[in-house]
Parts: structure tokens; sequence; C-alpha cells
């Protein structure tokens, strides 16, 4: 099998967990716009450690120990990112990152949306949002 | 894009080498042919995924391009990783990521609201970044082999014996780290749940979302007493 294909279809799924990642809204979409970016990672490695491994005498694997270590370490952080989402849903109300912009720079003190009204009042309205 | 990639590789294939000259793109191997018509079904599902408007079916497709994944380490001869794939991803990320869209409350139907503002910038961003990596790669590889016979790369054996004799430490160091990603998950629903039973002034569709996840962090400490 040339390289190339699964070169190629790495690439393709990267970029397209790219796009997810900038473009989604919800937290938990972008979670899985990461996994499919870790995924094209890991086809990479496999795709390399077999042509390595076929191709030289003495080799270590490291493209597939590579591989479970990406797997164990991606699972530990879908664990801690859904921990992280539904603490911020139940403080908030949302899982939505556009609205969560408090550490955003504020650097127009006239836009209503930064810091025209204190923090609490701003929680206050998100949570009675959520409720609506 | 591939189509025109592999076209200029057929045009200049047969002067670059005598790997081009043996393995054309013109013939492509059975391998070959399975690995891109999966390829093709892995990349259609990773494109719904990221463009659907109903996100539990964004976490379904999510399982064609994990288990086409899987099918692609199988070809690659990488059973081991093929079957831990399907173990790990389409077993427990996905359950845990349907999990998170039912205690979020996530709308069944269509959300409009799915897709943010700059998805015309991540759009280009995510189309020239394409371009230019499959530019790059297929320049590099183009000539590159992969022998896929004789015994598997990827068999259980071969795997378990590199891991073991040539990866125990940092193999050692992940199992400290996924207890330290137990105890941080457990930690975070454990605060969460002593801040929201102390104000009763919540509104009542967070509160009711908090006790929906202090019952998951229960059980969750329960299986960890286990």
């Amino acid at each position: 099998m040339h390289l190339a294909y699964p070169a190629v279809l790495s690439a393709l799924l990267f970029c397209t967990g790219l796009y997810g990642v900038l473009a989604r809204r919800n937290a938990i979409l972008v979670l899985m716009s990461v996994e499919l970016m870790l995924n094209a990672v890991n086809l990479n490695l496999v795709a390399f450690d077999v042509w390595l491994s076929k191709a030289a005498r003495e080799t270590l694997h490291s493209g597939q120990a590579l591989t479970l270590f990406t797997i164990a370490i991606a699972a530990a952080e879908i664990g801690i990112g859904l921990a992280i989402v539904l603490a911020v849903h139940r403080n908030r109300g949302t899982s939505d990152i556009d609205k969560l912009r408090d550490t955003s720079e504020r650097h127009d003190p006239d836009d209503p949306d930064h810091d025209a009204r204190p923090a609490e009042q701003s929680d206050e309205a998100q949570k009675a949002e959520a409720t609506a | 894009m591939t189509l025109a990639a592999t076209a200029a590789l057929l045009a200049t294939g047969p002067t670059t080498g005598a790997a081009a000259q043996t393995h054309g793109f013109l013939s492509p191997t059975g391998v070959e042919i399975a690995f891109l018509l999966v390829g093709l079904v892995t990349f259609g599902a990773a494109l719904v995924t990221v463009t659907t408007r109903q996100l539990v079916h964004a976490a379904l497709w999510l399982v064609v391009t994990l288990g086409g994944l899987a099918v692609e380490y199988l070809l690659l001869t990488a059973e081991f990783i093929a079957w831990v794939q399907v173990l790990i991803y389409v077993g427990s990320v996905v359950v845990l990521l349907l999990f998170g869209l039912m205690l979020t409350r996530a709308p069944i139907g269509r959300s409009p609201d799915a897709d943010s503002g700059n998805r015309w910038a991540a759009l280009a961003v995510a189309v020239a970044a394409a371009a230019a990596l499959v530019w790059v790669v297929v320049d590099a590889f183009r000539t590159t082999w992969i022998d896929l016979d004789g015994p598997a790369a990827g068999s259980t054996e071969a795997t378990g014996a590199s891991l073991f004799q040539n990866w125990v430490l940092p193999f050692e160091a992940l199992s400290v780290l996924l207890l330290a990603a137990l105890v941080g998950a457990i930690v975070l629903s454990r605060k969460a749940k002593a801040e929201s039973s102390s104000p009763p002034v919540n509104a009542p569709g967070v509160t009711k979302s908090s006790r929906t996840v202090t019952q998951g962090s229960g059980s969750s400490e329960q299986e960890g007493a286990r």
C-alpha cells in the first residue's frame, strides 16, 4: 500500500477536526472535533510505524506504543473535559462557548457585552436565560 | 484535491523511483481499494459530524468515523490497535459524549445555533490547512511503499512484546496519569455538589441539572469505592 493513502486521509481528518473546533459553538461538539484530530494523529502514527517496522530490521514499535498512549490520554482528556463542561453548565446554565466571555479582553468599556454591567448581573442574566 | 494530486502523480510517477515503477497509482491493489472506500466513508462521516445541526446525530456519526478508522487499522495490519480503538473510542468515549449531551440538556431536534458566526473563517482556515498538508504529504511520500506481506506488524504479540520490553516506564507513568484523571473528575463533580447544595437561591432549571449531575458523581464514587 502506498503510504500516501493513510497520510492523506489523516491530513483530511485533521483538517475536518480543525474546522469543527473553530466553527462549533457547543462545548461538547468541540470535544468531538478534538477527538477527530487525535484520531487523525493516531492513523498517521500507525501507518508510519507499519512502514518503518517493515523497512527496518529492528524496531521499537514506537508508533504503535505512542498510539496506545494517545488513546489513553484522549480517554482521560474526554473525562476531564466533560466534567469541566458539566460544571460550567451547572454554574452558568449554558455550555455555549460563545457566551463564556468572562476572561476575554476588555478593550472597549462602552461595549455592553463586555463590562458595562457587573459580573453578578451577567451571571444572573445567563441563568435566567437558561431557565427561560 | 486528491484526484488532482493523483493525476499529477500518474504523470510523473514512472520517473521518480523504483517504488513508483513497481507500484503505480494506476493499478491499485485490493487492500488499497478497500482502504480508499473505507477512507471515503470515514471522511464523509467526519464531515457530517462537524456540520450536522442535530447534536445527537453528530455523536452517532462520530461512531461511524471511529469505526471506519478501526477498519483502516485492520487494513494496515495493526489489529491490536484496531480492537483497542473499538473498545475505548466506540465503546466508552462516544457513550461519555452522549451522557454529556444528555446532562447538558442538549436539544433533540435541530438546533439552529450549533455553528458560531465565524464559520466561514474556520472553513477558510481548514481548507487552507488541508491544501497545504495534502500537498506536502503527497509530495514527500508519493514513492513510499508499505509492504503489508509477511507477519503482521501490529499483532498482539509484537505490540505486547515491544510495550513491555521497551515502553514499561511510560506505561506505568500512564497508569498514574489515568488515576490522576479519575480523581480529578471525581473532585470536579464533588466540589460542584457542595457549592450547589449550599445556596438554595438557584433557578429551578439549574438546580434540576445539578441534581442530575450529583447523582452521576455519587454513582462514580460508588464505583471508585468498589
